[in-house]
């Protein structure tokens, strides 16, 4: 039961959320999607790629699962926990993910990439040695027109392998 | 020469933007704020041919928040294409920022700056538009006939050839050497037709008009071709060129359709009425019904062949519908046939009719392929025609009758992209082993062979395409570069080639690296700003690798001279004894200097001096590259479903500067254009309103989706080319098509001439065969 929601001013509501880990009060318009007001916060991380829940280029961890942000109004991710591909990893300290996306050149035009990224992370939280048919699914609502998929899936196996064996789960 | 000695290029060097992508960097046009950015959004006609006889904005001008609405009252009357062309654009100059008639279900009527997205929105639903009624046509051969409805009836266009009928492009050819079809043992003649088809480039079309601190106006904008853009914003808008910047941040994919002034004049004019930055990005379904698509085609071939093998005739007929405008339409209509026929030698007569027609539907422009996808659809299914016919192995019958290394063809002569062509000879070619490895991938002579024995409804099938294109246009595109060194032996390159997610910014870098002896990461590329980088054409017909490839070297050896210049100061040698190598100047005797001590010499202590050149390049060639595509496919003969179990693609792209980006531009084309065999069409109702225009209904592959896709890199060494390069990115969309038609009929004995495959065609296809004894 989500509780605390202020209306601010009229159609303004005030959420708290916590993004990459750190606790975060927004205004967001009531009817505003999650993707709109992520951008619109600086989150610029998280793309439109069509805004009707398609292509799967907005879609961020919430509350660990992954969501459509164009289609996920923001206030329900009130006392959520999101997660964008900027608190995966950075450059300077990037997440195996995101890394093995770079090495298996699966980074063409890149538009895609984030929502694919998150995908990937929520595969591979649950299933850490996933099959090419599970990432595929996995990557199915993610639409890219620049690369067959094909260095995407080696992207995924090659970041399952080498977080299989550090032993650990993939950071937050 | 082969790529063996080279120590930066032909490895897979990690794309230098990708890190920076893959965490969510700000790197796209709408990825910055803009203070006081208004939103901008375009009213868009209902009506698929009408002229506006009255259009009242008072009361869009009251919404709260609006700023600026423009219609044509409000704006020069400059005819020009939105076709992102060398200057002069081929292309019919059909086209205005804003007009008075509307000429398909999604043309521009006004546009609107406001506050807010929400504003803007209100603003367009109060703009009092009274139409008059025209009649439309959609058919292009009905809009040739005499007294079709006249789509450009306005006198200021230019260069439409036939404006009456509606023809927007003509090109005829032919080449005779005796009479036609006189030593055919067998004639065959059919058509092909492709759809619509959209680029889908995940980004949408976007652009940010904003004014730098003195007042200049700025675009940010996704495009394939800033200068093009910056020229013909110019012109439209009737403003000088040194007014404008353009800027190209990162693209999120283009295949053509950003090689096109779409947003940025209509962008440019409201940001000049508000004195305000403003932001017009389409959403999904404008991207669908108002930027560009590949031109519709309906491709008639007529061939005949000999017995023993021998073409002796080809004729090609192409009718291609360029929608509302001729954006592209005489230079797509021409590659159709310029970048197809040569393909297999044709003994005696050569014919090309080529037209390209207006409709009152959604522009075509450039798409990937660029008319090569139209024509080979045909040539390549009538090849395997022409092989059953004769009973020679279609791959047999490709390999006795290919372009060879040294053959030319007079097509390459009669035919350029919108002019007479330029005489060249094939001067690398890795077609043989490309045709060899293929066939061993996909075991062509077990399968054949196995295939040939099927009962029940599934049956399976192999199918084998072959194609070519070009690597840029000779004489026409032109690239360069700049380049200069920095105290640590670091360099920056400024390269005028647009990356739009190509890759292209690292392999300029690679070039630039092994003329220098460096690693990439001394090289610090900015590309892309008009008023930073020096000229490119752009990122189109598959020139970046080759043209701005050739660039790029060209000044690295200009650079590279200047170092050894300095460097035979500070090591007291001769210049010609020296040479660079992990980054130093190294002598024949051993002795060596850091890059840095070259840089600090020329900057601080002797002859002090900037170490940095600028080149051109242009080519009088374009040395095509080559493929053979493979494709095996199962068809459920009671459904009509097709699918592909197997895909293998064989590139001789030259030297591939990057492996690894190369094959990923392969992997990519050939989806794309497996994608648009199995799945895709835009569909209209009657009055020509798209009726799929989202991702939805419009259906594209997705990684489930996906069969498996092999793509195999087969070397060869392009002397023109820089380190052997030819280009890669384009070819591999022209092979689906072809390859499954042939593999369906290797399974089930049907032929398809119309694009998609869906399951109905394929069906209707077997049941008609059925009714022939098949």
């Amino acid at each position: 039961m989500k509780t605390g929601i202020i209306e601010t001013k009229k159609g303004f509501f005030e959420i708290t959320v916590a993004i990459n880990g750190e606790k975060k009060e927004l205004s967001v318009k009531n009817d505003e999607s999650l993707l709109d007001a992520l951008r619109r916060h600086g989150w610029k991380g998280t793309k439109k790629g069509c805004d009707t829940g398609d292509c799967g280029s907005c879609a961020v961890l919430l509350n660990g699962r992954p969501v459509l942000g164009c289609l996920a109004p923001a206030v329900t991710a009130h006392e959520g926990e999101i997660t964008t591909i900027e608190g995966l990893g950075s450059v300077r300290a990037p997440h195996p993910l995101q890394v093995a996306f770079v090495e298996a050149g699966a980074v063409q035009c890149g538009f895609c990439i984030p929502g694919m990224i998150l995908s990937s992370k929520h595969l591979l939280d649950r299933t850490p040695n996933p099959t090419e048919a599970e990432i595929r699914k996995a990557l199915d609502g993610n639409l890219c027109r620049c690369t067959g998929y094909v260095k995407q899936v080696e992207a995924v196996k090659a970041a399952a392998q080498k977080l299989r064996g550090k032993g650990k789960r993939a950071r937050a | 020469m082969d790529a063996k000695n080279l120590k930066v290029v032909n490895k897979p060097v990690i794309k230098m933007d990708a890190l920076g992508l893959a965490c969510g960097e700000p790197a796209f046009t709408d990825d910055v704020e803009f203070k006081g950015l208004l939103t901008g959004k375009i009213l868009w006609s209902p009506h698929a041919h009408a002229r506006i006889k009255k259009i009242d904005v008072s009361a869009a001008l009251k919404v709260p928040g609006v700023k600026a609405v423009l219609t044509y009252k409000d704006l020069p009357r400059v005819p020009h294409t939105t076709a992102g062309q060398g200057y002069p654009e081929p292309s019919p100059y059909d086209s205005y920022t804003l007009d008075n008639k509307v000429r398909f279900v999604g043309d521009r009527v006004a546009a609107v700056a406001a506050e807010t997205p929400e504003a803007a929105k209100e603003a367009l639903s109060k703009i009092k538009v009274e139409y008059e009624l025209l009649p439309a046509v959609f058919d292009t051969f009905e809009a040739m006939k005499d007294g079709a409805p006249v789509i450009h009836d306005e006198e200021d266009s230019k260069n439409i050839p036939d404006a009456k009928h509606n023809i927007a492009a003509k090109f005829d050819f032919e080449v005779k050497n005796g009479e036609w079809f006189k030593e055919a043992d067998f004639v065959f003649e059919h058509s092909w037709s492709i759809p619509y088809l959209q680029h889908c480039a995940i980004e949408p079309h976007i652009t940010i008009a904003h004014f730098d601190n003195t007042g200049r106006l700025v675009l940010r904008t996704s495009t394939q071709v800033p200068f093009h853009v910056r020229r013909i914003v110019a012109q439209a808008l009737k403003i000088p060129v040194k007014k404008i910047r353009v800027v190209k941040p990162r693209i999120g994919g283009g295949f053509g359709s950003k090689q096109e002034v779409l947003l940025e004049d209509i962008t440019a004019a409201l940001a000049l009425k508000t004195g305000r930055p403003v932001k017009l990005e389409y959403t999904r379904k404008e991207t669908f019904i108002s930027s560009r698509t590949r031109h519709p085609a309906v491709c008639r071939m007529k061939a005949g062949v000999k017995k023993d093998g021998t073409i002796t005739d080809a004729e090609m007929e192409i009718t291609l519908n360029t929608g509302a405008y001729g954006s592209h339409a005489l230079t797509v209509m021409m590659c159709s046939g310029s970048h197809t026929i040569p393909m297999y030698r044709v003994k005696n007569n050569i014919r090309f009719i080529g037209r390209s027609v207006y409709t009152n539907l959604p522009v075509a422009g450039a798409y990937r392929g660029y008319g090569a996808t139209q024509g080979f659809f045909a040539w390549e299914c009538l090849m395997d025609m022409m092989a059953a016919k004769i009973g020679m192995d279609p791959v047999e019958f490709r390999k006795m009758n290919y372009i060879k290394l040294g053959e030319g063809s007079p097509v390459f002569k009669a035919m350029g992209e919108g002019r007479e062509g330029v005489e060249q000879v094939i001067t690398s070619t890795g077609l043989f082993e490309a045709i060899q490895k293929g066939s061993d991938e996909i075991k062509w002579t077990e399968k054949k062979l196995k295939y040939a024995a099927q009962s029940g409804p599934i049956r399976r099938g192999v199918g084998v395409a072959c194609m070519m294109q070009g690597s840029g246009i000779p004489e026409v595109d032109m690239a360069s570069a700049t380049m200069k060194m920095n105290e640590d032996g670091s360099f920056n390159l400024l390269v005028g080639a647009a990356d739009l997610g190509t890759g292209s910014d690292t392999i300029l870098a690679q070039i630039a690296a092994e003329v220098l002896g460096i690693k990439t990461d001394d090289i610090i590329v900015t590309s892309s700003d008009t008023d930073i980088t020096p000229f490119d054409v752009g990122a189109y017909a598959s020139s970046t690798t080759f043209i701005s490839g050739g660039a790029v070297k060209k000044t690295a050896e200009k650079v590279r001279d200047m170092i050894l210049e300095v460097g035979a100061k500070i090591l007291d040698q001769k210049k010609e004894d020296l040479r660079l190598e992990d980054g130093k100047v190294v002598a024949k005797d051993g002795a060596s200097c850091s890059l840095s001590e070259v840089a600090n010499t020329s900057l601080y202590y002797y002859n002090q001096h900037q170490i940095t050149a600028s080149a051109s390049h242009f080519a009088h060639t374009s040395p095509p590259p080559f493929q053979a595509n493979f494709a095996e496919v199962e068809v459920d003969t009671e459904t009509g479903q097709v699918k592909i179990l197997d895909y293998v693609s064989c590139v001789d792209c030259g030297t591939a500067i990057n492996p690894q980006l190369a094959e990923g531009q392969n992997d990519g084309a050939v989806l794309n254009g497996i994608s648009h065999t199995l799945s895709e069409a835009m569909e209209f109702s009657s009055n020509g309103t798209p009726l799929n225009a989202s991702f939805r209904r419009y259906k594209i592959f997705s990684a489930a989706d996906t069969p498996p896709v092999r793509t195999f890199i087969i070397p060869s060494w392009e002397p023109a080319g820089p380190f052997g390069a030819k280009s890669v990115s384009e070819i591999g969309i022209n092979g689906p098509l072809p390859a499954v038609a042939n593999a369906i009929y290797n399974a089930c004995g049907v032929w398809l001439f119309e694009a998609p495959f869906t399951p109905d065609k394929v069906l209707k296809a077997i049941q008609k065969g059925k009714n022939k004894g098949l």
